[in-house]
């Protein structure tokens, strides 16, 4: 390895997925370097989920590799998961448990217990808004703060690298922006490392890193205001890129 | 390696970490369960209406036969009481198998498999977690049999833990092995009618052998292959202080098989979520 630059916090070298016949995914390759926000920018079947799935080992990855901070996935998952925290697309909190304990419970499949993980869970109830919120039911939360228990979770074991995937979607605007808001923080104040899948062009900065996914495959990647330089926007770049018939194409 | 500015995550993975992860999956399981009062009501009213109907109309249908490992002629309920209590089990296990398509369904199974302990501990953790429910139910039970006049002697309310915590075992792998197969929660009818109804009717659970022998041969075979019978026999013999080695052979083995199986549907690579997509499935 080059001994100057750092290791990425996620590496996805080459990686293919098939449903089928169906090709979900098709010769992926993206980096997110440590300490970064890197933006996954697809419309809905352009293969996010999936994506995620295979970097979350939930399947396995069996066409090209996928390394975090180094730690090839196949050949060392654990220390690869250990690095890892996940906000996935769909609710997955216990609804009737209160908010602490589903994050005791995650923190138990990381092997975390005891008096340092309550105040591990008190910090980042505080982090995320909810400090006050931490014994009521899960399903008293409204999904913006849903989604924050998820976010706190997700950091519970200290990963480095955190994948989003579509965090905001159902959320009311104000939600939206404040759940943003918090994972830019988070790259900011703690130097994490973000993936963030999304559909929505707001959610991005000009000075993100982008990665535009279309029908399985990486149609387009750069800072956001590069791939959108000659263009009224970012959306009207991607509108280009995906629309062969107007021959602005890239 | 890394240049990263900040601490490495914890990563306990020793001893204790397995032990926390255990220990937290069987925590979340039990939650799950007081929450829900009417599937532990239900879990424990189906084997009880069998008790009191079985006691009021069919104390004959022993005979007056003396079979092992009862020493003196014993009343029919009194005779299918150790079944009814694995039938809990059959339940429960199955049950737990439905709540894991369930949790593939709406994602607590990608939040489980991310954990970085190895599968075949989560699924372990799993298992174990549902024998504790499964534990909890029977013991309810034999106390309300009690009550009714099902003693037992004291002694073997202890050594049948052992046997019931392996049968639970066995029936959970099973349930497990099953939920890999199953696509959608609407399945539970098929699996109580392919499974659960065959394997309670197709044992020694309401019947001792020699009688379903004498009612048909085929199915003595069928009882005698069915690893319900022996989980049965299992659990009959240890609550009298016996020991009954091929019932506990069988269990065992049955209990081992089912679970390397189930490892496998569960691999990433292979099985269901290699193959059907994990996840909000659709057809592949
Ligand atoms: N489990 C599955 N089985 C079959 N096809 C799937 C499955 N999951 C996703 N797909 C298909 O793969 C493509 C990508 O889906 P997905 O990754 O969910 O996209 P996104 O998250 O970007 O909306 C879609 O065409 C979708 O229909
Ligand atoms: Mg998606």
């Amino acid at each position: 390895m080059d001994e100057t630059r750092p290791v990425p916090a996620l590496q996805v070298a080459g990686v293919s997925h098939s449903f089928g016949r169906r090709k979900a995914l098709d010769d992926v390759s993206l980096e997110v370097p440590q300490g970064r926000f890197v933006a996954l920018l697809g419309p809905n079947g352009a293969g996010k989920t999936t994506l995620f799935s295979l970097v979350t080992r939930l399947y396995a990855c069996r066409v090209g590799a996928v390394r975090i901070f180094g730690h090839d996935l196949s050949h060392a998952p654990s220390a690869a998961l250990s690095e890892l925290g996940v906000v996935f697309q769909n609710r997955t909190l216990d609804l009737d448990l209160t908010v602490r304990q589903n994050l005791a419970y995650h923190a138990a499949l990381h092997g975390l217990a005891g008096r340092a993980l309550t105040l591990r869970i008190s910090e980042l109830l505080a982090l995320v808004g909810l400090a006050e919120r931490g014994n009521d039911k899960v399903r008293t939360l409204s999904g913006g703060q849903a989604r924050r228990v998820e976010i706190a979770r997700a950091l519970l074991h200290r990963p480095r690298l955190l994948l989003l995937d579509e965090a905001t979607v159902g959320l009311d605007l104000a939600s939206r922006r404040g759940i943003v808001a918090l994972v830019r923080e988070l790259v900011r104040e703690t130097g994490l490392a973000v993936l963030w899948a999304t559909h929505i062009f707001d959610e991005i900065e000009a000075t993100d890193q982008v990665h535009v996914l279309h029908q399985g495959r990486i149609i387009a990647a750069g800072e956001a205001a590069a791939l959108a330089a000659g263009s009224a926007s970012l959306e009207a770049a991607f509108r280009a890129l995906t629309e062969p018939d107007e021959d602005a194409a890239a | 390696m890394s240049g990263s500015p900040f601490a490495a995550p914890l990563r306990p993975l020793g001893a204790r970490g397995y032990a926390i992860c255990l220990s937290g999956i069987v925590w979340r399981e039990l939650l799950r369960f007081v929450q829900q009062k009417e599937r532990f009501l239900s879990a424990l009213v189906r084997p009880l209406l069998w008790l009191f109907i079985f006691a009021a109309g069919f104390r004959s249908a022993l005979g007056i036969s003396i079979i092992p490992p009862y020493d003196t002629y014993v009343l029919y309920e009194v005779y299918v009481t150790p079944g009814l209590a694995v039938m809990i089990q059959l339940f429960n296990g199955m049950q737990s198998s439905l709540s894991m398509v369930y949790d593939r369904e709406v994602g607590s199974m990608r939040v489980l498999l991310t954990s970085p302990f190895p599968r075949w501990w989560l699924l372990f953790s799993k298992l174990i977690a549902g024998v504790v429910v499964s534990l909890v139910q029977v013991y309810v039970f034999l106390a309300v049999a009690f009550l009714w006049g099902v003693e037992i002697p004291l002694y073997g309310y202890v050594l049948a833990l052992p046997a019931f915590i392996l049968s639970g075992f066995m029936l959970g792998a099973i349930g497990l092995v099953i939920s890999s197969l199953v696509r959608q929660l609407e399945n539970f009818a098929s699996v109580m009618n392919f499974v659960i109804f065959p394997m309670f009717f197709a044992s020694s659970a309401l019947y001792p052998l020699w009688r379903v022998r004498d009612a048909s041969e085929a199915l003595y075979v069928a009882c005698l292959i069915n690893p319900f019978t022996h989980a049965v026999e299992l659990a009959r013999f240890a609550l009298y202080g016996a020991f009954n080695p091929v019932a506990c052979a069988v269990v065992a083995g049955t209990t081992l098989v089912f679970f390397a199986l189930a490892v496998i549907a569960y691999d990433p690579g292979r099985g269901v979520m290699g193959l059907r997509g994990g996840p909000k499935g659709e057809a592949s």
